[in-house]
């Protein structure tokens, strides 16, 4: 009888898991074997193909347009990650004092966040592409009276502006959550010892926030390098393909420009990269946890 | 900083009348002080929020705005519009046949939602209730977690062979396949939330005689409330602002989604200013009334998951 218990509470601990495992195993597991495998072939993603071992990976390495795509995806991820978290650390201290209307900025800062990328983005290509360009002949600034999405150099700024102003948001709440959970004793200690509000910040905020300051950094360098719907909407890769992002280039080479077995290797190193930052992360937070 | 002076000091004021008084005037300009840098901060944090809502006070204007409005300097665009009307509104609602879009977005998302929290909190209490005791529930956790590392532009390609073969290449498909994007992290937010919840609860369900699969439902499920509504926040935000998955595929059939319509639109008729603003505003209408209700939740539903996550 008791046994018998035991084993139904087993097996409904098991049909609770399966739903979830059979889907995850279909839908993540088996299209990431077949991408795996398609990146060892010269599939265009239709008719036949025959298997190129390593030929893929290979081209990738003297493949201009990859070269590029992965500067400019570096380029922008980790500038971006920079500016992103010095912002939202500026941000969260001063939303985090004791000041007015701190709710109602607080709801205005985080707004970015709700938002959409595609119509974010639609609407700040109108403002790089008109609107600046009037302010600055009316101010006569010359190099901003052209759109900056039209240059080849200062195209890939205009993505950067439009992928920190919203990522600012999503950082800015996390490092909020990590100033709340430093105890007010410390300042007190801190303000017996006559520290200046700089020697306060450096000394016993920033160490008590390294936690955060770590997830953040991985979190936004991770969501930067993935870039793809500001892109969409602002220069599709353009100009001269200057702000082609890796995940643009496989979705529009691997798509539609009959690439899908060279891509599929493109996405494989991409894949590899992510774990490879990933794990990186894992062994900093190890390393914190132990600190502890 | 200087309020935490006052606490320092309170002990001080009980002490003879003599030291209170001459505490007095060294403490004065310091309150000055923090009056003047909380002064500053909201100062700058309010300037600050210039640069958040000018791209929404200009989408609104134009949108409000006819074309002949629009000079070429910069005062054509944003000033405010001479006569109020909606016109813009209806033809873009027209154009993107906005109520179909809006509708298949609110199915997509909540769709979404239900089957997140229904599976996931299943998978995520029955894991974080044995992966400390047994191991292959430990690996199966383990499993399902690293799928946070999968970036999707390696699944879309096999994904749109796989969805077109099995006839998902369609809202459904679209459904399933964020079941399956948000389960990592949603699986990990759950059964870290089982800490929580004490034991006794099932033990004592248990003697009474119930199923687990009874006392799960009755009783954990409804415990979990918390997480459900963080679960729900972050799926709803990651799903209904979507480009990429509805684009790959959907791509064959007619359905759109909310943010895909402006990306047809944009195409089609990304010259008339005037239209595709009303356009914009109208995609980004629903989330926006949604945030002015909820942003409480909605912050602390992100910053858990964030923080948790």
């Amino acid at each position: 009888m008791k046994n018998k218990k035991v084993l139904s509470k087993r097996m409904t601990y098991v049909v609770m898991i399966a739903p979830a495992l059979i889907l995850f195993i279909l839908f993540n597991t088996i299209p990431l074997i077949t991408g795996a495998f398609y990146s060892f072939t010269n599939y265009k993603g239709y008719g036949s193909f025959e298997f190129v071992g390593l030929r893929n990976y290979i081209d990738l390495f003297s493949d201009a347009r990859v070269g590029n795509s992965y500067l400019f995806t570096f380029k922008y991820a980790i500038i971006g990650t920079l500016l992103v978290n010095v912002l939202s650390l500026l941000l969260a201290l001063g939303l985090n004092s004791k000041i007015k209307f701190k709710s109602a900025l607080r709801a205005v800062y985080f707004l970015p966040n709700v938002l959409g990328g595609l119509v974010v983005g639609y609407i700040f290509s109108f403002i790089f592409t008109y609107i600046i360009p009037a302010i600055a002949s009316a101010l006569h600034i010359n190099f901003l009276e052209n759109s900056i999405l039209a240059g080849e150099d200062t195209a890939w700024i205009g993505v950067l502006i439009v992928g920190v102003w919203q990522a600012v948001a999503m950082n800015t709440i996390i490092y909020i959550s990590g100033l709340q959970t430093i105890p007010a004793d410390i300042y007190e200690a801190g303000m017996i010892d006559g520290v200046t509000p700089w020697q306060k910040f450096r000394h016993l905020t920033l160490p008590m926030l390294m936690p955060f300051v770590t997830t953040n950094l991985i979190l936004s360098t991770k969501n930067m390098l993935m870039v793809f719907d500001q892109i969409m909407a602002l220069t599709k890769g353009g100009p001269a393909q200057s702000t082609e992002s890796i995940s643009y280039l496989i979705y529009k080479n691997g798509m539609d420009g009959g690439q899908f077995g060279f891509q599929s290797a493109n996405a494989v190193v991409f894949f590899i990269v992510i774990v490879a930052i990933s794990i990186f992360q894992m062994v900093i937070t190890n390393k914190k946890e132990e600190q502890l | 900083m200087s309020e935490k002076m006052i606490n320092v000091t309170e002990p001080v004021a009980t002490e003879p009348v003599v030291t209170e008084t001459e505490k007095k005037p060294s403490r004065k300009p310091k309150t000055n002080k923090r009056k003047a840098s909380v002064f500053v901060i909201t100062a700058f944090l309010i300037i600050g929020c210039i640069t958040i809502l000018f791209p929404l006070y200009i989408t609104i204007v134009i949108a409000l705005k006819s074309p002949s409005e629009m000079t070429n300097d910069i005062s054509g665009a944003l000033s405010l519009p001479q006569h109020f009307s909606l016109d813009n509104f209806a033809e873009a609602m027209r154009v993107t046949d906005f109520w179909r879009s809006l509708g298949n977005s609110v199915l997509i998302t909540g769709a979404s939602i239900v089957l997140s929290v229904i599976i996931h909190s299943m998978a995520g209490y029955a894991l974080g209730r044995n992966m400390n005791r047994k191991k292959k529930f430990k690996m199966i956790y383990f499993y399902i977690v690293s799928g946070m590392f999968v970036p999707f532009a390696i699944l879309m390609m096999p994904l749109v062979k796989q969805t077109s073969i099995l006839g998902l290449d369609n809202m459904f498909g679209v459904i399933l396949l964020y079941t399956v994007f948000y389960m990592p992290m949603n699986v990990m937010l759950y059964s870290g939330y089982m800490k929580n919840v004490p034991l006794a609860m099932e033990e004592a369900a248990d003697i009474d005689g119930a199923s687990a699969w009874r006392t799960y439902w009755t009783i954990i499920f409804p415990m979990m409330k918390p997480m459900h509504a963080t679960v729900a926040i972050l799926t709803a935000l990651g799903t209904w602002n979507d480009v990429m998955t509805p684009l790959v595929i959907m791509s064959g059939s007619e359905n759109t989604t909310l943010p895909l319509a402006q990306l047809n639109f944009q195409t089609q008729f990304g010259t008339n200013y005037n239209l595709a603003f009303a356009s914009y505003l109208l995609a980004l209408l629903p989330i926006l009334i949604l945030y002015i209700f909820c942003q409480k939740q909605i912050i602390g539903g992100v910053a858990t998951g964030a923080v948790k996550g």
